[in-house]
């Protein structure tokens, strides 16, 4: 069994605090595997990324108002919104954190899982235990004013 | 009112979903230049090379086999009954250069090579078409002095009689997620030829494709044009095969006309004749080690 892992430092994200819209949006190239070939399957064969290069998200927060952007605290939110994988839709429902800085700028971060299979991802049955069927993303954005 | 945006590390590019889009506040921004990969499975078209690079600290095992040739016929089982092989190591020195070494059992030979990527071709953030790398390799033949194939009684057996070396220039695009094609013009350089007119050097050009089929396989096929006065008994190269991929490894089954696996002995010493059968059903083998990982960077 191998660890499959793979790290995106390349995400782009907007808030509006008095909406509560959210927006996020990864470039597929950019996640970063220890191995090259992983790396190579990754874009190639499942997540075809020269179709579909970019995921996205745009949902709402929800227990999180523009009054509360200017507290410094850490807040407790509920998210749902779209989730775009691979061309495909589905909808999202998660927690997140929402830590306001003394300085202004929101550290927020969230958990969640995915079934590549609702993504239109498909994964030949030889190979298939060897990936898991949900598939664990961890966010972690960091907001500076606009 | 008050808005929030982010800025990470370096920031993405345009955001591709139209109407009200609140990413449509942070703009365009710079990615870095994204090289094509993925022209073709592996870093061989069959026997020759072909415009892929082993990655940056990766390691290549490569088992190459060819049985005998068809045309031995049921006796000889097809050819299954005969096996040539060669065996070896590729590493990936960095993004663009790459060394390998090898031994082949056709006449004992250990070759060795440095392939560089001069230019590579680009999907976005510049406009390079094409990739363009260059082999250098070299063999030499490590047979007993009595088994070389120009010995005779009493001659003297010098070293530099066992060399040879190739230099090849590959030229290539992917046009597309399903079609590369690449060619792959150079010279053949052996230092002991058989006969006063042989030529010891021979410009030759290549041409090698693959159309990809689904996700993980391939056809490939591959022809080598040697620019000489024809010689009775010796042909072009000329092979035809299948690459299919798994997990770490890429199987690549061919038809070929060539037994030796290292440049000198496929680009100028093939005999084998398509039309009389005289066709090695082949297979490479190639499984990937990743020996370091370096850090960062990784859209190649």
């Amino acid at each position: 069994m191998e660890n499959i892992e793979a790290d995106n430092n390349k995400v782009t994200s907007v808030f509006d605090a008095s909406t509560g819209a959210v927006e996020f949006a990864a470039l597929i190239k950019a996640f970063e595997f220890e191995k090259a070939l992983m790396q190579e399957h990754f874009n190639e064969n499942y997540m075809e990324s020269n179709t579909h290069p970019k995921a996205n998200f745009k949902g709402k927060v929800s227990g999180f108002s523009a009054a509360d952007a200017g507290k410094a605290g850490s807040y407790s939110v509920d998210v749902a919104g779209d989730l775009t994988i691979h061309g495909v839709t589905k909808p999202l429902t998660t927690k997140a954190t929402f830590v306001v800085n003394a300085d202004g700028t929101i550290k927020a971060t969230s958990d969640f899982s995915v079934r590549p299979e609702d993504h239109g991802i498909t994964i030949p049955g030889v190979v298939r235990k060897n990936i898991a069927e949900q598939i664990k993303v961890t966010v972690d954005l960091t907001y500076a004013r606009m | 009112m008050t808005r929030f945006a982010l800025l990470a590390a370096a920031l993405c590019c345009t955001p591709v979903f139209g109407q009200e889009d609140l990413l449509d506040l942070l703009g365009e921004e710079e990615t870095g230049p994204v090289y094509t990969n993925a022209s073709f499975k592996t870093t061989r078209v069959i026997n020759g090379h072909s415009l892929e690079n082993t990655a940056h600290g990766v390691l290549d095992f490569r088992i190459s086999h060819r049985f005998g040739f068809l045309s031995g016929g049921v006796n000889e089982f097809f050819g299954l009954d005969n096996a040539d092989v060669r065996l070896g190591l590729d590493y990936g020195v960095t993004d663009r250069l790459m060394v390998g070494i090898g031994r082949s059992g056709f006449q004992k030979t250990v070759d060795g090579f440095a392939k560089y990527k001069v230019l590579r071709q680009c999907d976005e953030g510049c406009g390079m078409p094409i990739t363009l790398a260059v082999v250098a390799s070299s063999s030499v033949t490590t047979a007993r002095a009595t088994e070389v194939p120009w010995y005779a009684p009493g001659r003297q057996d010098y070293f530099t009689h066992r060399l040879s070396y190739s230099w090849q220039m590959i030229l290539g695009r992917k046009f597309s997620e399903g079609f590369t094609l690449q060619l792959s013009p150079g010279v053949v350089h052996r230092n002991l030829v058989e006969a006063e007119n042989d030529p010891n050097d021979l410009i030759n050009v290549g041409i090698g494709g693959r159309v990809k089929l689904t996700k993980r396989l391939a056809v490939n096929g591959e022809y080598f044009h040697v620019l000489r006065d024809e010689v009775p008994g010796l042909r072009n190269s000329l092979s035809v095969g299948f690459d299919i991929e798994t997990g770490g490894h890429v199987f690549q089954l061919h038809f070929t006309n060539s037994t030796g696996m290292f440049e000198r002995a496929f680009i100028t010493e093939t005999t084998g004749d398509w039309a009389d059968g005289d066709v090695h059903f082949g297979f490479n083998i190639s499984r990937v080690f990743t020996v370091h990982n370096p850090k960062k960077k990784r859209v190649e």
